[in-house]
């Protein structure tokens, strides 16, 4: 029986490892490579590392971290920030990355995803979207953002994801903005509502606080990916940094309740 | 010494890294001459079929392995698209395989016996064995390891099958064929299930 998955998402700024909230504030946490090291301990299922400077920096992606990154983790890794082209795709895929995370690119023009796709498979390529929901008079739109939320995109979040993977992206990410670093729960209702619409497998992310907030998003969508910063990050009512992850038995009782 | 084979795909550096910890030399093999002192081979892959095919083709190291494998009998382990590159032929692509295991590689989306799942099989599933095979001792039916793929190994001979896993129908995860072995999901990233597994093939 296939799982879901639970998946750390560390996020790198001037080569440091940070947390933001609301995708501003980005709060230092440590090294990244050092937390790589203790994720490997904990037996993580994946690990995301998404370099947020690369594209608002027009950089880029940081190759030699990339590949040390890469050498020290023990479990499946996906990398996203910068990546625009195939080039830079297979040079990452080769450095002993699975998967390919495309975010600004693939909204600006989504035929990256399928080119990308004709060369390192459908399997490794993730198209990531940030969303934010916004209240209209016809009710809640779920707008799409890049560069850190900062470019408003035209299309809405579930019509881009849609676009997303007939172009060819074997996972779709859905970046909750407006939820980012709350700690209060995932966006249970756009998450269905993807769920329902989409094939590929999916990862939520933003707005995880407890193994409840996993559990109530696997109870309502199934076998999809469950991703957090914070929750993996900070302990306690002072948010001290400390790298945590679910046992094998908190993840069995997690599943068990559900399957 | 455990050679695995560099030809520009996939995820050595991680295979070699597993080999450390468990203190077990390994090397890559890039050029035929790398081949000599090597006891056991591992042939890993990700990305499209074709381009692993024709990378390969292009090594210059296709005839030297397939002489220390299919005539000096060197054990071999595929490794997902490396697994697959064993088979005779892959829907994904029209680049021929290695064939040295009698099969076709197929799409999961394209079966008829595949309902309503998320495709790529992505994530942890485990594994039904089908008989003792020296490469999943001390392992059982609990254990569990990463698959990312949207393509199966579909092997003419199932005895040769040593384990199979189950994503909307059972499909052939694991083979064992003489000398040559291959897993369809990734040993060197499954913790401690994939370090007994890749420490098995070390040891036999």
């Amino acid at each position: 029986m296939l799982r879901p998955r639970i998946i750390p998402c560390l996020l790198i700024h001037k080569k440091g490892l940070v947390k933001t909230k609301f995708f501003k504030f980005p709060k230092y946490i440590g090294d990244p490579i050092n937390s790589v090291r203790i994720f490997n301990e904990l037996k993580v299922d994946e690990l995301m590392i998404l370099d947020i400077d690369a594209t608002v920096n027009r950089a880029e992606p940081n190759y030699e971290l990339i590949s040390m990154l890469a050498a020290e983790c023990s479990s499946p890794l996906c990398y996203g920030g910068g990546i625009k082209n195939v080039d830079q795709a297979l040079r990452i895929l080769d450095l002993g990355v699975e998967k390919i995370a495309v975010s600004a690119a693939a909204v600006a023009n989504p035929s990256i995803l399928s080119s990308i796709s004709s060369f390192i498979g459908q399997q490794s390529v993730v198209g990531v979207i940030d969303t934010r929901s916004i209240s209209t008079h016809f009710g809640k739109e779920y707008k799409v953002f890049t560069h850190n939320g900062n470019t408003l995109h035209k299309e809405g979040c579930i019509e881009l994801a849609k676009i997303f993977e007939n172009s060819g992206a074997g996972e779709i990410v859905i970046n909750s903005i407006d939820r980012d670093g709350e700690m209060l729960g995932y966006n249970i209702e756009l998450a269905q509502e993807i769920r329902s619409v989409l094939k590929v497998p999916l990862t939520f992310l933003g707005g995880a606080g407890s193994l409840n907030d996993i559990n109530e998003l696997i109870q309502a969508c199934g076998l999809v990916g469950a991703a957090a910063g914070s929750l993996f990050f900070f302990k306690g009512k002072y948010n001290s940094v400390l790298i945590n992850y679910p046992s094998v038995k908190q993840k069995n009782e997690l599943f068990q309740s559900i399957f | 010494m455990i050679g695995i084979v560099d030809y520009g795909v996939g995820n050595i550096q991680a295979i070699l890294n597993v080999y450390d910890r468990l203190n077990v030399q390994a090397c890559r093999v890039r050029t035929p001459s790398d081949l000599n002192h090597i006891s056991r081979l591992i042939l890993p892959g990700v990305g499209s079929f074709d381009r692993a095919m024709q990378l390969l083709n292009q090594s210059g190291l296709r005839e030297s392995l397939e002489a220390i494998v299919l005539l000096k009998k060197v054990p071999i382990l595929g490794v997902c698209v490396g697994f697959q590159m064993l088979a005779s032929s892959s829907e994904e692509g029209i680049e021929p395989g290695l064939n040295w295991i009698p099969g076709r590689v197929s799409s999961f989306t394209r079966d008829s016996r595949f309902c309503r799942m998320p495709s790529p099989h992505m994530g942890w599933n485990c594994v039904n064995l089908k008989f003792d095979s020296k490469l999943f001792k001390g392992l059982d039916d609990y254990s569990s390891f990463y698959f990312l793929h949207s393509y199966f190994f579909d092997c003419d001979d199932k005895s040769y099958v040593t384990a199979t896993s189950h994503y909307s129908f059972d499909f052939d995860c694991a083979i064992s064929f003489d000398n040559i072995h291959g897993v369809q999901f990734h040993p060197e990233k499954s913790h401690e299930f994939g370090a007994k597994l890749l420490l098995n093939f070390a040891e036999f």
